[in-house]
């Protein structure tokens, strides 16, 4: 009782009190639902009846759905196809921002644009860009040119491509500003150490700026691996997975299993398994680089 | 090195500069990262705004040319009025101010116990916190669902209100650590001259910490408030009830419902908002996006 009003009168409770807003939605919306996320995928669970435990039921009809595997491999297809299209050209776009003066607050600006418009209206803008008929946006502007028309998003091979397309243009610009950033915090000593001993422009821009952003470069890339892995109102709203299921991705198997099926434990089930793919993934790669690490 | 000269230089010295062919490359290239960017950044929006002002059949027939048949705003008030967009647009600002408020609220009060208060269990909630930054947001959507559909302790449903949508939105990790930190690097002894002035935890809160937290706490209401806007899984999943839906749940049932024309305006309406609010606070917005790299650095 001693302590219990000693604690009070410390400030104690109201310290306690302030921190409640952050324990409860913590506690209720991400700390409990991470832990029965767990519990549920060795469970069937239907919302009517007590939970049953299945032990590993739920994993093995995962891994045996032939959709599995269909879905991952879309799901990786699109991480690579956003890497190679994506990882690039906001790099490319800071260094060549970072040189302007005065112009680099409208620069940022236009390059921040798609970011802020809702997901929603750019995939629905977009798909009605990808319209496949000759007077389709995109391919009348590429008939100006004597290309097309495309099929884009209403073919096997071009959906998944068209999708990527559209994201990156919704995200490059975040990482432009992060990379943007980076470069303003650049010292310029290195720069001049540089000239000092003879370097070019492009020898500065190897030797000097992409060593310098390297922890930046290393955190985005990753980060984007995580973030394209999860990748659902693209392929959800634009292709609805299709054609042929060419784009039906992980999250869009979870949902399905979740939301029309009914079946909450192999949803779970699959949730957990790609967040330990991707944790196993981060891992690895943190180790691998480490060696490459200022830090 | 002066802080002039760290500042006036990036990666080409005044020598590069002075270098005719140097010089031109680098205009050249950031000539064409410009017409990139109008191209990308302005171009779908005056696109839209072009289309949503014109007939369906200038849009089907050559959307690229401009207003064949006459400019024509009528488009907006009928996606307005009748295809209650007015009604989604409420909705969604609904959606996106107690999101804000619920974030500013978590953000700033587990922020200030974390950082300036410190009691003895700060550090473990302060890990618990961080790891959950770690799990991608994937894993818990089904036990989300679950524990909305049946509150632990309350016993009560929270489908189909807006609660649903406010409170998960205060757990997010990344505020609490960005006002964390920004606290952190404030002036103790501010902290120490007002307990020595009698003010208790909640008016050093109010009178002194948040005064002096302002820039951050701008950031995290302006990306509170955007990404309110942008949400649409979890809406979809919480609000079936057509009537109180935000208008990303709504946009893709409005578009098979109603005519390309008004679906087009009814797009223009939805991304106007983000759009005005990014163009007022376009410095909060770039240096939040910058300090996002930060922290996750």
């Amino acid at each position: 009782m001693n302590v219990l009003t000693r604690w009070v009168r410390n400030g104690g409770l109201s310290t306690f009190v302030l921190l409640l807003p952050l324990l409860l939605t913590f506690g209720y919306f991400a700390w409990f639902p991470i832990g029965r996320a767990v519990v549920m995928s060795f469970q069937e669970t239907n919302l009517v009846d007590a939970p049953v435990w299945v032990g590993l039921d739920n994993f093995e009809h995962v891994l045996r759905d032939p959709r599995f595997w269909t879905s991952l491999r879309n799901t990786a297809y699109f991480t690579l196809l956003a890497l190679l299209f994506g990882y690039p050209l906001p790099l490319v776009l800071a260094v060549l921002m970072s040189e302007l003066r005065k112009a680099r607050g409208i620069f940022s600006m236009l390059a921040y644009l798609p970011v802020v418009i809702p997901p929603v209206v750019a995939v629905l803008l977009w798909r009605f860009f990808y319209d496949a008929g000759d007077t389709g946006v995109f391919n009348t502007i590429l008939g100006w040119v004597h290309l097309g028309p495309y099929p884009w998003i209403q073919d096997k091979t071009w959906a998944m491509p068209s999708l990527v397309m559209q994201a990156t243009w919704a995200n490059a610009g975040a990482t432009v500003i992060i990379y943007l950033a980076a470069l303003a915090g650049l010292s310029s000593e290195l720069y001049d150490a540089a000239e000092v001993d003879g370097a070019g422009v492009w020898r500065k821009v190897w030797h000097v700026t992409l060593p310098q952003l390297r922890n930046v470069l290393l955190i985005t890339l990753i980060l984007q691996v995580i973030a394209t892995f999860q990748v659902f109102t693209e392929p959800y709203l634009m292709t609805e997975g299709g054609p042929q299921g060419s784009t039906a991705t992980v999250l869009l198997q979870i949902r399905d299993y979740a939301f029309r099926f009914n079946d909450y434990g192999a949803a779970t089930a699959l949730s957990v398994l790609l967040a330990l793919f991707l944790a196993v993934l981060s891992a690895i790669y943190f180790r691998v680089t480490r060696a490459w690490s200022t830090t | 090195m002066s802080e002039v000269d760290s500042i006036e230089r990036g990666l080409l010295s005044t020598f590069d500069w002075r270098q005719a062919r140097t010089r031109w490359s680098m205009r050249l290239a950031q000539g064409g990262v410009l017409v990139l960017l109008l191209v990308t950044g302005l171009g779908p929006i005056l696109w839209l705004a072009k289309a949503a002002t014109s007939d369906t059949q200038d849009t089907l027939r050559t959307p690229m040319s401009l207003w064949p048949s006459g400019f024509d705003m009528e488009n907006l008030s009928i996606a307005w009025n009748r295809a209650d967009i007015s009604k989604y647009f409420v909705n969604t600002l609904w959606v996106t101010l107690g999101a804000c408020l619920a974030q500013l609220l978590v953000a700033t009060t587990g922020g200030f116990v974390l950082s300036v208060l410190r009691p003895r269990y700060a550090r473990v909630v302060t890990a618990a916190v961080l790891s959950t930054l770690f799990i991608p947001g994937i894993v818990v959507l089904v036990p989300l669902f679950l524990t909305v559909l049946d509150l632990p302790l309350f016993g009560t449903s929270l489908l189909n209100s807006y609660w649903a949508i406010w409170l998960p939105a205060g757990a997010n990790a990344f505020n609490v650590l960005l006002v964390k930190r920004f606290m952190d690097n404030l002036p103790r002894e501010v902290f120490e001259a007002a307990r020595v002035d009698g003010a208790g935890p909640f008016r050093l809160l109010w009178y002194v910490v948040l005064p002096m937290s302002r820039p951050i706490v701008g950031v995290v209401a302006i990306f509170g408030v955007l990404n309110a806007w942008k949400d649409f899984l979890w809406p979809l999943i919480v609000l079936p009830d057509p009537d109180i839906q935000p208008l990303s749940v709504r946009l893709p049932t409005i578009r098979e419902t109603v005519e390309l024309d008004i679906f087009l305006a009814a797009l223009l309406i939805s991304m106007a908002l983000p759009i005005v609010i990014f163009l007022v606070f376009q410095r909060l917005f770039l240096r939040g996006a910058g300090l996002g790299g930060a922290v996750k650095g």
